[in-house]
C-alpha cells in the first residue's frame, strides 16, 4: 500500500511530459489528462479507505530512514483532501475541454494544469517542511502560467499582484525555514514534533505566528487575503474554479497541519486564531456584499468561508477541527460547483457583470436549478451541504463558551444568503436592466456544450451527496481531527 | 561569521522590502530579488559550519552542514525560474500600457477618488476605460464598452 503514496505526485508529472510530447494531438492531450487524473482519483480513494482503516501509511523516498530522507505521510486528512482535491481536478479539467478558450487555445494549458496538480498532491503528502516549500512552488509556479494564460491586460496586471505576493510569502517560508531549522536542526515534521517541545516557550509561540503568516497569505486570511478577490476573477472560469476549490485550500491545510503537530497547547495561538477568523468571514462578506460582478463575489466569498475553516481549527477541540475538516470538503465542492456555474452564466449572457445578465431562469432554467443549489448550500440552508458542517462549528463553539465567534459566524451566514440571493435575482430572476438587445446564446436546451454541463451537474450531484452523506462524513472528519490532535500515529509511521 | 550573515540577511530584507512598496515595477522585481537573496542567506547560515563536507577530506564532525547549502540551491533554482516569469509578465505588462508602473485595480482607484460606482448613471465597463484615460495609459485603450 506504502507503494501507492508517490503516484498522485508522479503520475500528473509523467503525464504532464507526455503531454507536451503528444503537444501535435489536442485529442491524445485530452485522453493523457484525463486518464492521469481518473487515475490518481482511484488511488486517492483506496488510500483514503486504506488510511481510514489501517491508520497512517508512510513511504521513504530511496529508503533513506526518516528523518534524513524525503518523506511521504497519508493520514486521514491528507487522503480526504487527496481525495477531493482530485475530483475537483478531473471535473474542472473536463469543464475547461468543453469550454472555449483557455483549453483549447493553448498547447501547454494540459501540461501545465497536470503540474498544478502534482503540486496540490506533492502539497498534502509531504512529510518534510522543505518539501512543502516546494510543493507550493511547483502548485504556484503552474498557477501564475495558467492565471495569465492569453497575457490580456487585466490578467498581467492582476497576475503581477498574485505572483509578487506569493513571491513574498515564499521568501517568508524560506525564512522561517531557515530559522526551524536553525532552532531544531531539522525539516521533517514528524521529527519537528518532537524536538519542538524542547525550544523555549517564546520561541515557540513565535514560530507559531510565524507560519500563520506564511501560510495565512497562501489561505488568504485576514488582513493578507487583497491579493486574492484582485487576481482570481480576471483568469479563465475554468481556471479561477480550480484554484478557488483547492490552492487556498492547501493553505488551509498547512496551517492545519503545522499548528496541531508542532505546537502544543500552550504555544498554540488559539485566541490570535479566532480573532483573525472572524475578522475574515466578516471582512470577506462585506466584500462580496459591495460587488457587482458574479467572479468577485464568489471569491469574495472564499475569503470569508476560509474563516469558518480556521475558526474550526482555533477552537483546538476535536469537535471543532472536525467541523473544520467537514467545512472544507463541503467547501471545495459547493465553490468550485459555484464557479462553474458561474462559468456557464457567463458563457451564456457573455458577461459577469450583474447588471448586464438577467433574465436567465427563462433564458437557461437548468443553469439556474446548478447556480440555485451550492448556493444554497454555500448559505448553509439546510438540508444542503453547508448546513452540518456550520451546525458542527458552532456547536464546538459554544461548548467552548467562544459566543463572540459563534455570534460572528451566524451573522456572516446570513449575509452569504443576502449576496447569493442578490446574484440569484440579478443573474436569474429580474429582466435585464440594461442593454435590452444584449444576445444571450443558449446554445442548447441543457444551457452550454455537454461537456461543460455535465461537470458542473456531476459536481452539484457529489455536494448533493456530501449533504445526505453528511453524519458518515462527519464521523470520519471526527476521527481525522482527533489524529491531528493526537499526532502519535502519525509520528510512529515516519520515524517507526 | 553567523553574525555577519544574520546582518547581511537583515539588511537585504529591509532593502527589498522597501524597494516592494515603490510603484515602478523595475524596483519591485529588484526588491524581490533582494528579499529572496536575503532569506537564502539565512538559510546559508541555518547550518553548522566547518570544513567542506566531502567524505575522506577530515573529521566527519567538523564537516560544515550540507543541507543547508542544498536547501538553499533549491530555492534559488526556484527564486530564479520564479524571477524570469515575473520579468516576463513585467515586460508584457510594459508593451501592453507602456509604462513601468504597477497599475491601480479600478474599485481601489473609484474609492480613492472618492467615486463610487452608480447603478443610474455609470456602466462599469465604460467608467473602467475612462478612468483608464485619466490615468494616462492611452496607448492601447479599449473602446469604451460596446453599448
Amino acid at each position: 500500500m506504502n507503494a501507492l503514496l508517490p503516484l498522485p505526485i508522479v503520475l500528473p508529472l509523467l503525464g504532464a511530459a507526455l503531454s507536451i510530447l503528444v503537444g501535435r494531438s489536442r485529442t491524445a492531450q485530452r485522453i493523457i489528462g484525463i486518464a492521469i487524473l481518473a487515475a490518481v482519483t482511484v488511488i486517492s480513494v483506496v488510500l483514503l479507505v486504506a488510511v481510514d482503516r489501517e491508520g497512517a501509511l508512510a513511504s521513504q523516498a530511496g529508503g533513506w530512514e526518516a528523518p534524513l530522507g524525503i518523506t511521504l505521510v497519508a493520514d486521514r486528512l491528507t487522503t480526504i483532501m487527496l481525495t477531493l482535491g482530485s475530483v475537483m481536478l478531473l471535473g474542472v479539467l473536463i469543464f475547461a475541454i468543453g469550454q472555449p478558450g483557455a483549453e483549447r487555445n493553448h498547447i501547454g494549458f494540459q501540461s501545465v494544469y497536470l503540474i498544478l496538480a502534482a503540486g496540490v498532491s506533492a502539497s498534502f503528502l509531504t512529510g518534510d517542511l522543505f518539501n512543502l516549500f516546494v510543493a507550493f512552488e511547483m502548485m504556484l509556479t503552474a498557477s501564475y502560467v495558467l492565471l495569465t494564460l492569453g497575457g490580456g491586460r487585466e490578467q498581467v496586471r492582476s497576475g503581477m499582484t498574485y505572483v509578487v505576493i506569493s513571491l513574498l510569502a515564499s521568501a517568508l517560508f524560506i525564512a522561517a525555514l531557515a530559522l526551524i531549522y536553525t532552532a531544531t536542526g531539522t525539516v521533517n515534521m514528524a521529527d519537528l514534533a518532537g524536538k519542538m517541545d524542547d525550544l523555549p516557550p517564546g520561541l515557540r509561540s513565535a514560530f507559531a505566528v510565524l507560519l500563520v503568516v506564511v501560510f495565512g497569505i497562501k489561505a488568504a486570511l485576514f488582513p493578507l487575503f487583497f491579493w486574492l478577490p484582485d487576481s482570481y476573477p480576471t483568469a479563465p472560469s475554468a481556471v479561477t474554479a480550480v484554484f478557488a476549490g483547492l490552492l487556498t485550500k492547501v493553505g488551509v491545510y498547512a496551517i492545519l497541519r503545522t499548528q496541531t503537530l508542532f505546537f502544543d497547547e500552550g504555544s498554540r495561538p488559539a485566541t490570535l486564531l479566532l480573532v483573525l477568523a472572524g475578522a475574515t468571514m466578516l471582512v470577506g462578506v462585506l466584500g462580496a456584499i459591495a460587488q457587482n460582478d458574479v467572479k468577485r463575489i464568489l471569491s469574495f466569498h472564499i475569503v470569508s468561508q476560509i474563516g469558518y475553516m480556521i475558526m474550526g481549527l482555533g477552537l483546538f477541540s476535536v469537535a471543532g477541527i472536525a467541523g473544520a475538516i467537514f467545512y472544507i470538503v463541503h467547501h471545495i465542492v459547493v465553490k468550485t460547483t459555484l464557479f462553474l456555474a458561474g462559468g456557464l452564466i457567463e458563457h451564456i449572457g457573455g458577461s459577469s457583470n450583474l447588471r448586464r445578465l438577467g433574465g436567465m431562469v427563462r433564458t437557461a432554467p437548468f443553469v439556474a436549478a446548478l447556480f440555485l443549489i451550492p448556493a444554497l448550500g454555500l448559505a448553509g440552508i439546510p438540508p444542503l451541504s453547508g448546513f452540518v458542517p456550520k451546525l458542527a462549528l458552532i456547536e464546538a463553539g459554544l461548548v467552548d463558551d467562544q459566543h463572540l465567534i459563534v455570534a460572528v459566524s451566524l451573522v456572516v451566514s446570513l449575509l452569504t444568503l443576502y449576496s447569493m440571493v442578490k446574484i440569484w435575482s440579478a443573474v436569474f430572476w429580474n429582466p435585464v436592466t440594461e442593454d435590452p438587445e444584449q444576445e444571450t446564446h443558449v446554445v442548447s436546451r441543457l444551457g452550454g456544450p455537454p461537456l461543460m454541463v455535465l461537470p458542473t451537474v456531476a459536481l452539484v450531484a457529489l455536494g448533493l451527496g456530501v449533504a445526505f452523506g453528511a453524519g458518515p462524513l462527519l464521523d470520519l472528519s471526527g476521527r481525522a481531527a482527533a489524529d491531528l490532535l493526537d499526532p502519535t500515529t502519525y509520528i510512529t509511521a515516519v520515524l517507526g | 561569521m553567523t553574525t555577519s550573515l544574520a546582518f547581511t540577511a537583515a539588511l537585504l530584507f529591509g532593502v527589498g522590502t522597501y524597494l516592494i512598496l515603490q510603484h515602478t515595477l523595475s524596483r519591485i522585481l529588484i526588491g524581490l530579488a533582494l528579499l529572496s537573496h536575503g532569506a537564502n542567506v539565512l538559510l546559508m547560515g541555518s547550518g553548522q559550519r566547518g570544513t567542506p563536507p566531502l567524505i575522506g577530506s577530515g573529521d566527519p564532525a567538523r564537516f560544515s552542514d550540507p543541507l543547508a547549502q542544498a536547501f538553499a540551491l533549491t530555492a534559488i533554482v526556484i527564486t530564479f525560474g520564479v524571477s524570469s516569469l515575473l520579468l516576463a509578465l513585467a515586460y508584457r505588462s510594459w508593451v501592453l500600457t507602456g509604462k513601468d508602473e504597477v497599475e491601480d485595480d479600478v474599485s481601489d482607484r473609484s474609492i480613492a477618488s472618492g467615486g463610487h460606482l452608480d447603478k443610474e448613471v455609470i456602466d462599469e465597463e465604460a467608467w473602467h476605460s475612462k478612468a483608464l484615460d485619466q490615468g494616462g495609459a492611452s496607448r492601447d485603450t479599449e473602446p469604451a464598452g460596446h453599448g
